[in-house]
């Protein structure tokens, strides 16, 4: 009954999207190539960028998340508080009950993701200017709760002086060996491969039937609804796979800082994971990587500029989203061949 | 619980300022100014100077930070909402254009102003009792202050042709156009007078809490808490919602320790969202 729906979308392009479906796998593998293999060639010997690319993949594995409930159609503030949840999460029980790394951090991401549910479920209601409210209202409130119960969080003071991740086994035979103090090359591996999962994963998903579905719900919901689609779930099931990204990410940046405190993620990071995007493009799949490797790069690159560096910086956002409202993606995509008819 | 019921008062009426402004933005330009707080505290920081730097007296330094701010405000309507309205996508673009705004606001404040905590010496002394509960004269002052613009600004809107001709907007941009009413001037203006309400509260608030440059996210939380509770886009919710958050606040304040009630605000918002979506006075907006 369901398959026979054709999305008004996706009956256009359907055999040209089988056959460029080479270009995107070809180019996940250049992405592959050129962080696993010619990062660590060129940088390696520099303890610093290399933290700065692990920071950026894991930033845009979270961004990943918000990436996906824009095509849903709703402005996600809440990523940041997610990601916090994540991290407490894997911070507990690695502290307290000694569970490994490796468990908590598919666990953090479930735990969010389930959060993420039951909250959702009432709020996506909400839609537009509402929504990105009562988003920004979430990770604030995120952070009070782990400030409002001590006992279990810490306070102000945070939980510090996590352990590295142990080795990694199964049935005696180690996967993935123990990291070891100061080594930054693992946990570069470890964020790449993150985000080379979370990028293909979204790309299968949006070039599924799913993906047209989630982009129906942005188009228009009461439309969607009238062909059959239950929108109430797919909305919540969309938002609970972007809580679960953020529940990864925030899990695997507790366990690179070895720390975490209620301010380690807040509505500004909220804020950032949603310029990524922007700056990327909304209508492709990599945007947020490109949006997180242009900003942050560049937020780098200002390093000497010192104290002056947050305002040029925050300057040159709003010079990008002064030139360029569409993303960076769309002005070489514009360049490349004329406009598509997008899904816009 | 006098005292709560008048604290709640003093921190209502400002709040109510707060909220109007960042609501006549929102109806008029379907803007939510993320940098609403930043201006606000901004405000603040310009009474400072005036008054505390300069020697002036308080009054001249609430003036000019509603003249500054609201001038501020329409640049940021000239040169940063305008062009990228005409030529997004997507809506949601401007948002995100308020939000950088806030962040260079935020970091510029920081270099110009510094990190310290900026007050001003009292506007008023002695203290007054009232119902059985004391309140400081300054306080009462404020209170009269904020109700006053209120009521002028509410008269504004209201009444004059300019106030009717930003309603109009607010309901049918191009009818408004066809009725030979200015857009450009109107809506920087409009955007002008929402900013300058900011650094007004702002302006009236340091007289009793100082002002840092950090300050301004919480605001800008608290403003979108006031319009979530009272309607985003209808200016007697944006009151409504003032003071409900006020009152609020006051009595948590009162009772629980200082991190939980906001918390607890937050979860009563939610819930009351899911009630009603739009807020107590609000309308569905698409």
């Amino acid at each position: 009954m369901q398959k026979t729906i054709s999305m008004p979308n996706v009956n256009l392009p359907q055999s040209e999207q089988r056959s460029s479906a080479l270009k995107p796998i070809g180019l996940g593998l250049l992405i592959a190539a050129a962080y696993f293999i010619a990062i660590p060639l060129v940088f390696g010997a520099n303890g610093y960028l290399l933290n700065v690319f692990t920071t950026m993949a894991a930033v845009s594995f979270i961004s990943f998340g918000v990436w996906l409930t824009f095509a849903i159609g709703r402005i996600n503030l809440a990523q940041a508080g997610f990601a916090l949840i994540g991290a407490y999460v894997t911070a507990i029980l690695v502290s307290r009950l000694g569970v490994s790394f490796w468990i908590c951090l598919p666990l953090s991401g479930a735990v969010a993701a389930l959060l993420g549910g039951l909250i959702g479920w009432p709020v996506l209601r909400l839609k537009g200017v509402y929504f990105a409210m009562i988003t920004l209202c979430i990770t604030e409130a995120c952070r009070l709760t782990a400030l409002s119960f001590p006992a279990l969080t810490r306070g102000a003071q945070g939980i510090v002086d996590l352990p590295l991740p142990g080795e990694l086994s199964l049935f005696g035979l180690t996967i993935i060996p123990a990291f070891e103090k100061g080594a930054r090359l693992p946990f570069f591996y470890l964020a790449g491969t993150l985000m080379l999962l979370g990028l293909g994963f979204m790309w299968l998903l949006d070039t599924s039937r799913v993906g047209a579905v989630f982009r129906s719900l942005r188009q228009n919901e009461d439309l969607a609804s009238s062909l059959g689609i239950n929108v109430a779930k797919y909305r919540v099931v969309a938002f609970m796979v972007s809580c679960f990204y953020a529940g990864v990410g925030g899990a695997f940046f507790a366990t690179l800082q070895q720390n975490v405190y209620p301010t380690t993620f807040q509505v500004l990071d909220s804020v950032y994971f949603m310029v990524y995007c922007f700056v990327g493009g909304l209508e492709f799949v990599i945007g947020p990587l490109v949006g997180a490797l242009v900003m942050m790069s560049s937020f780098e690159l200002l390093h000497e500029f010192q104290r002056y560096q947050t305002v040029i910086f925050s300057g040159l956002m709003i010079l990008c989203i002064l030139l360029m409202p569409n993303g960076i993606l769309s002005v070489v995509k514009r360049s490349g061949k004329p406009e598509e008819a997008t899904n816009a | 619980m006098t005292q709560v019921m008048l604290n709640a008062l003093v921190v209502g009426t400002t709040y109510a300022l707060i909220a109007l402004g960042i609501t006549i933005i929102f109806s008029i330009m379907k803007v939510v100014n993320f940098a609403h707080g930043q201006l606000y505290m901004i405000g603040g920081f310009v009474v400072y100077y005036f008054n505390v730097v300069f020697g002036l007296p308080f009054w001249f330094g609430l003036v000019m930070s509603f003249l500054i701010v609201g001038l501020l405000g329409v640049a940021m309507e000239l040169f940063l909402f305008r062009p990228v309205m005409l030529r997004v996508k997507r809506e949601e673009v401007t948002m995100l254009l308020a939000m950088g705004t806030a962040v260079f606001l935020e970091s510029l404040a920081l270099i110009v102003f510094g990190e310290k905590q900026r007050g001003v010496p009292p506007i008023a002394t002695g203290i007054v009792e009232l119902f059985g509960a004391r309140l400081p004269t300054g306080r009462i002052v404020v209170i009269v202050v904020a109700a006053m613009l209120i009521a002028a600004l509410m008269a504004f809107i209201g009444y004059t042709k300019t106030g009717r001709a930003l309603r109009a907007m607010a309901q049918d941009r191009e009818a408004t156009a066809l009725q030979g009413v200015n857009l450009k001037w109107l809506s920087a203006m409009g955007f002008g007078l929402g900013t300058g309400l900011a650094g007004l509260s702002g302006g009236l608030l340091v007289a009793i809490f100082a002002v840092h440059t950090g300050a301004g996210t919480a605001i800008s939380i608290k403003a979108f808490l006031m319009i979530m509770i009272g309607g985003a886009g209808v200016l007697s919710g944006a009151i409504l919602g003032g003071f409900v958050l006020g009152f609020l606040e006051s009595v948590g304040y009162a009772l629980l320790p200082g991190s939980l009630t906001f918390l607890i605000i937050f979860l009563i918002v939610i819930c009351f969202l899911i009630v009603r979506p739009n807020g107590i006075m609000g309308k569905p907006w698409g």
